[in-house]
């Protein structure tokens, strides 16, 4: 699943530095992702992994991190 | 009788970034962000459509700004920039954006829109009750008389 998420970032998160640098835990804002590049990258997750975000998981920390990111689809998906 | 502080916060938003969003995602992209009052009147001109929107979205996050928003969700549809026919612009906050501006003493709410065919930006103020004893609610925009914008 990483490396999906890492695919989106790669095309939706408009990050100034090359995704394959930064770590799991790497901070998506610091690496520069827009709050706008953040909704693109959660509609690019919900359409990859067939899931939707329902609004308690729209907080800033959940897009955060490849890890952050990875745990909300977990959650999400197990909620089904 | 307590004092108050004005908060602020600000936004910048490429335009071009919200018109490839809406060429990729669609409706799935605008109905997540906007109010279907916000979509009527963006919408109506479609060579416009992506200046106001692009305006809009950073009202909505200069208010997140203002709000002090951390962990605590606030759809973006929370946040809406209602129009008089005027054209004058105020903000209207319902539900958890609501429900957090009243929790952090903040009322008062004005925005100012700015937008042209490369960036759209955003400023909006709020006024902090510092010494207040219970709850301070948001006005109503329909209430409200201090025009702010007009786009």
């Amino acid at each position: 699943m990483t490396e999906a998420i890492r695919n989106i970032l790669k095309e939706h998160g408009r990050l100034s530095v090359d995704i394959s640098t930064l770590t799991d835990a790497a901070d998506l804002y610091q690496a520069g992702m827009t709050s706008h590049a953040s909704v693109n990258v959660m509609l690019a997750l919900e359409a990859n992994f067939e899931i939707e975000f329902p609004d308690k998981f729209l907080r800033r920390s959940v897009f955060s991190s490849v890890s952050a990111i990875s745990e909300a689809v977990d959650e999400i998906r197990a909620a089904r | 009788m307590g004092s108050s502080s004005v908060v602020v916060g600000t936004d910048l938003v490429q335009v071009s970034a919200v018109a490839a969003s809406m060429e990729r995602f669609g409706m799935r992209y605008l109905e997540r962000l906007f109010t279907p009052d916000e979509l009527a009147y963006c919408l109506r001109e479609p060579r416009a459509a992506p200046e106001r929107l692009a305006a809009r979205f950073a009202a909505k996050e200069a208010t997140f700004k203002v709000l002090r928003v951390h962990e605590e969700p606030v759809p973006w549809r929370t946040i809406e920039v209602v129009r008089s026919p005027e054209g004058y612009c105020d903000l209207a906050l319902h539900a958890e954006a609501l429900a957090l501006a009243r929790a952090r003493g903040l009322t008062g709410f004005c925005v100012s829109l700015t937008h042209e065919a490369d960036y759209a930006s955003a400023v909006v103020i709020a006024e902090r009750a510092t010494g207040a004893t219970g709850p301070v609610v948001a006005p109503s925009p329909a209430t409200s008389t201090t025009p702010q914008c007009h786009d």
